[in-house]
């Protein structure tokens, strides 16, 4: 099943499907380490509008709802 | 020789460069604090040469002004060794800068830096084979505790005299060709020799849509540009996905393959740090831990602030009676020395027992790593006044000092978010500001008082961010945000940064508050003090303040502390009370808070802003300033 990372509950386990918006964006992503067909771990997911928290490789990176909403992934 | 440091953002470049050059560059445990490159000399062994510091960048692919910064100077300036310093714990991702650095057959050394991180997270990396795979050489540090840096520099020694060049890794086959194809077209054109980069390196740029480049190249020469394009559609065709997806997924994929071959994984120690962020970015728990950490920081300044505040204060003063009697109330002379003194009193007893307690608890906030998770905590809030989480870094350094606060919008992608911010940040009560809120609202009309200003300067900041994001309405990017681990700060450290921040106190502020105040008993003794007073009395009587405020108004645009020093002065009284009312006291505070920025910050906004912002941002502050503290002596 594949939904925007917004929908997903905190503590699932979620690979990269697809990032949806411009080149910037993907790049930024890629940067951190979050590129399509990695699998990352969804910490907490946004409360009041609030960001996402992901950790990827690792590494924690917080996620504005904005750019949370642009990544498409699938759930197990 | 000179020796260039390359990183990721927050993998301790900053630390290993203050190592050498002593201490200064501020370091701190978030992404993106180095906004702009500082070089110092070392010597090493005898050998002398230059350190340079630059900004992290992710990637040689520039997003915001600081990444486009070490972008520019590694292509630019003329390199002889380059250490790219890698977090250790985050190897994988610490790769991809290493790839594209390689490409630029500059000398090399890998520093792996944390190793200890990384062994706590149960990484264990082995150097030789990946020193191998890599053909460059490695040396492991942990910087903060100086473990390794003698090794590294020797290396860097080494490799920089023999300048030997790195070589690039190649890619999957179908990609290679292709880049090796676009190469041999840019041999044929000047391209290399004009962006100074080789060519293997400027290939893999153009495929992946790099927009300097692609412009600079774009001016001139189109028909180069649709060979470039071709290429690209080449690559969309191999992989069915848009080229710069094809480079970056490459190098993805190489990075993890030289990852999953030098590293063995064990068993992650467990450490309390772990479960921190279980409360400390807790939906519900994690604002209060977050309102609960600032109650104890004010407080903590607070509290070592008065203990010293008072006894200080009448040390200094004590001598003002004997210079009067001995010089006589109206020499000259009498009015030099009283200025000396009440300068110096102001510097000693004023400002430094609030500004060092601050500074160091600032400082502790900022190398712990907590200052991200404020970001993470106040993105949702910050998107209400039309900005993202990250803007609260520079809102959080604005208690510093608005100057490099301002310098530190450069973490931001979008010009208007850097322009919002930078005129919130000089809202936002500078250290010397708080001294005032201390020194003056706290000492006089108590602490509480003093919580009430803070409290309001935020609501102040946040309406005033809402009213600006109305009057440039524009979606800003969102954020994307790295939460470094927490880290134990280390003592020395902290004790350096104070010193570092408080050594622009003692040596700018201080002797402008002494100049300032024997300026300003010359006016007394020849009576112009009046005059000025007199320029700014539409305003003190406006806000109902004793008309001798007038003058310290100016002199507080120099240097935000000289209101208040120079107040005691002006008033020509040591307790202030005893000639302010509290609504007074409470009006002159509102008032100073916001009033246009300090002649520094103006100077820092020219740069980052430019001229005709900067004006906005001065009219814009003073015009809250006056009706804030008019509403303030009539409500208060």
């Amino acid at each position: 099943m594949i939904v925007s990372l917004t929908d997903v509950k905190s503590g699932s386990k979620v690979r990269v499907a697809r990032i949806k918006g411009g080149l910037g964006i993907r790049q930024r992503l890629n940067c951190l380490g979050i590129h399509s067909g990695d699998v990352m771990l969804l910490q907490k997911s946004g409360f009041m509008r609030g960001p996402v928290l992901v950790n990827i490789h690792g590494n924690q990176v917080a996620l504005g709802r904005g750019i949370a909403t642009k990544i498409l992934v699938e759930v197990d | 020789m000179r020796i260039t440091l390359v990183g990721q953002p927050n993998c301790g470049k900053s630390t290993i460069f203050n190592h050498v050059a002593g201490y200064k560059a501020i370091t701190s445990n978030f992404p993106g604090k180095t906004v702009k490159y500082s070089i110092s000399k070392m010597t090493f062994q005898g050998m002398t040469s230059d350190i340079v510091d630059l900004p992290g960048s992710y990637s040689m692919t520039s997003f915001d002004l600081a990444e486009l910064e070490a972008r520019k100077y590694l292509l630019r300036e003329k390199i002889d060794v380059v250490i790219n310093v890698i977090d250790a714990s985050l190897l994988g991702r610490g790769l991809e800068l290493t790839l594209q650095l390689l490409e630029l057959n500059l000398p090399t050394v890998i520093c792996l830096n944390m190793i200890d991180e990384a062994e706590a997270k149960g990484i264990i990396i082995d150097t030789d084979k990946l020193s191998r795979l890599l053909g460059v050489p490695i040396v492991t540090t942990i910087a903060h505790k100086g473990w390794g840096l003698n090794k590294l520099f020797e290396t860097a020694f080494k490799v920089g005299q023999k300048s030997a060049k790195s070589e690039s890794l190649n890619f999957s086959k179908d990609v290679e060709q292709v880049i090796k194809d676009l190469s041999e077209d840019i041999k044929k054109t000047d391209y290399t020799e004009k962006f100074n980069v080789p060519h293997r390196f400027l290939a893999t740029k153009l495929l992946e849509n790099d927009q300097d480049f692609i412009d600079e190249i774009k001016k001139k020469d189109t028909e180069f540009i649709k060979t470039v394009q071709g290429y690209q559609h080449q690559l969309e065709q191999c992989r069915d996905r848009s080229s710069d997806e094809v480079v970056s997924s490459e190098r993805h994929h190489l990075s993890m393959q030289l990852y999953e071959s030098v590293v063995k994984l064990s068993k992650p120690k467990k450490e309390i740090r772990n479960y921190l962020d279980s409360v400390l970015m807790h939906p519900v728990f994690g604002y209060i831990s977050l309102v609960v950490i600032m109650y104890l920081f004010f407080n903590f300044v607070f509290y070592v602030g008065a203990i010293f505040e008072e006894p200080l204060l009448d040390f200094f003063y004590q001598f003002l009676p004997y210079a009067e009697e001995t010089l006589g109330a109206d020499s000259l002379l009498y009015h030099i020395v009283s200025g000396v003194v009440q300068g110096l009193a102001g510097g000693i007893a004023i400002v430094l027992p609030f500004l060092f307690p601050f500074l160091l608890g600032l400082a502790f906030l900022e190398d712990t790593g907590y200052l991200p998770r404020v970001a993470y905590l106040m993105d949702t809030f910050l998107h209400r006044i039309g900005l993202h989480g990250k803007a609260i870094i520079p809102l959080i350094l604005g208690y510093g000092c608005t100057v490099p606060a301002v310098m530190a919008t450069r973490i931001l992608e979008s010009e208007r978010d850097r322009f919002i911010t930078s005129v919130l940040t000089t809202m936002i009560p500078c250290a010397a500001r708080i001294t005032i809120i201390f020194g003056l609202v706290a000492f006089y009309l108590g602490p509480k008082a003093a919580i009430f200003v803070f409290v309001f300067n935020i609501i102040v900041v946040a309406i005033a961010g809402k009213i600006l994001s109305n009057i440039m309405p524009e979606i800003t990017p969102g954020m994307i945000l790295e939460i470094p681990a927490y880290h134990v700060p280390s003592i020395k450290i902290l004790l350096s940064k104070v010193w570092l921040r408080m050594k622009e106190f003692i040596v700018i502020a201080w002797p402008l508050l002494i100049i300032g105040s024997v300026v300003l008993s010359l006016l007394k003794h020849w009576n112009l003090e009046g005059f000025i007073n007199q320029l700014i009395s539409p305003v003190t009587l406006l806000l109902g303040l004793p008309v001798a405020v007038g003058v310290t108004l100016i002199f507080g645009v120099l240097r935000k502390e000289l209101s208040m020093v120079m107040l005691v002065q002006a008033l020509g009284v040591a307790n202030i009370s005893t000639v302010m009312s509290s609504t007074q006291i409470m009006t002159f505070t509102i008032f100073v808070l916001f009033y246009v920025p300090c002649v520094a910050t103006i100077a820092v906004l020219i740069k980052e802003i430019g001229s005709k912002r900067t004006l906005f941002a001065i009219i814009f502050t003073f015009l809250i300033a006056i009706i804030l503290a008019t509403i303030t002596r009539f409500v208060y």
